[in-house]
């Protein structure tokens, strides 16, 4: 009868390894260190506020670190009116952001434009950004942000971030080496 | 002096400067001709005391002629009480002097009729508009213009295009229905 046997037994660091696939590991990272960037353009920003805040506590899932400089942040909520001449700024603020990133679309005005069928507001941000979760609402409460976040957090935790990585990362090399 | 006998008085010391007045539910208002603003403005703050302005505002009159009137509140905190004056200004002309030299604060009023009617204010010291960025080709309170708005594009600055009303303009109906029918909403226009 053939023994198994661990590969490389270690007492010392016996319950403390655990084997995972390195996409997960990196998403559960990811996924539980959201730093926002708090793009406050009107209303909606009152109820992103409340979230941070203590009765709402937006840091049970992590994302607590409210960052206004967009060069440490992973997700941009976008939260109020985007008029047209705020537009190229939002873009701009989401363009310096450091890849991995998200952007959530908090309350109707930056999903759709809201009420505002006008001649200076943005008919919905993903005109501009790529959005990855939009919450309805007018504004949207502090639950309603959360499970927002929840949700990014869930459709991360799906991406094959390292994979896509690496393939892209092949492809470039191929492209420069060709 | 108390408040109506000063107003009653008004129209004898501006005498012939007053085209027309009129009085409604306690609120007196004179039109005056563009070319007499601003002597009228610089009276009414150093002799009759009107030391604050309270708002300028602007109606496109769209399809009269002249096409916009102005209409400059005025208030005095000494004497606690209003007075408003009123000019029109026809399109061709579409200007009419600043008065920001009298009151400062008229300074930005002027600018926001500036982007958003486009009458222009002679003698203004900054006459840029103030919510639409610099190079806006329109006037976005005009009648004419549209409420889903123009398609424009500022590279690097700002862009617009025009907003989706389905079919119609957002209007109202006034009736006794329920609030889904009375509520704004876009409708197509009855043939």
């Amino acid at each position: 009868m053939r023994e198994t046997r661990p590969a490389a037994y270690d007492s010392k660091i016996e319950g403390n390894v655990i084997f995972t696939r390195l996409d997960a590991a990196m998403n559960w990272m990811r996924k539980n260190s959201l730093w926002p960037m708090p793009m406050g353009l009107a209303c909606c920003a009152i109820e992103l506020m409340a979230t941070a805040a203590s009765r709402f506590d937006i840091a049970r899932f992590g994302a607590e670190v409210m960052r206004f400089s967009p060069r440490q942040c992973d997700v941009m909520i976008v939260a109020g009116t985007v008029t047209y001449k705020m537009a190229l700024a939002v873009k701009r603020i989401y363009e310096q952001m450091p890849e991995p990133k998200w952007v959530i679309a908090m309350g109707a005005c930056a999903s759709t434009g809201g009420m505002y069928r006008s001649y200076a507001v943005l008919q919905g941000i993903d005109q501009l950004l790529p959005v990855d979760v939009y919450i309805s609402g007018c504004p949207p409460r502090p639950e309603a942000l959360l499970e927002g976040l929840m949700k990014l957090q869930e459709k991360i935790s799906a991406e094959p971030s390292f994979r896509e990585q690496k393939r892209k990362l092949m492809e470039q090399l191929d492209e420069v080496m060709a | 002096m108390t408040g109506p006998e000063l107003l009653a008085s008004l129209g004898k010391l501006l005498g012939p400067k007053i085209q027309e007045k009129t009085e409604f539910r306690g609120e007196t208002t004179f039109t005056i001709l563009p070319g007499d603003l601003h002597e009228v403005a610089q009276f009414c703050k150093d002799e009759l005391s009107f030391d604050y302005l309270l708002d300028i505002t602007s109606v496109d009159n769209f399809g009269d002629e002249p096409r916009f009137a102005i209409v400059y509140e005025l208030y005095s905190m000494t004497l606690a009480i209003h007075l408003r004056l009123k000019l029109r200004v026809s399109e061709d002309e579409g200007a009419v002097a600043t008065v920001s030299d009298i009151w400062p604060t008229a300074n930005w009023h002027e600018r926001e009729i500036y982007d958003m009617m486009g009458i222009k204010f002679t003698g203004h010291p900054d006459l840029r508009r103030i919510l639409m960025w610099d190079g806006y080709p329109y006037f976005p309170l005009r009648k004419e213009f549209p409420l889903e708005g123009l398609p424009s594009e500022m590279p690097d600055v700002a862009f617009t295009s025009a907003a989706p009303l389905e079919g119609g303009p957002f209007v109202t109906s006034p009736s006794t229905a329920t609030a889904k029918d009375r509520e704004p909403r876009a409708r197509r226009p009855a043939l």
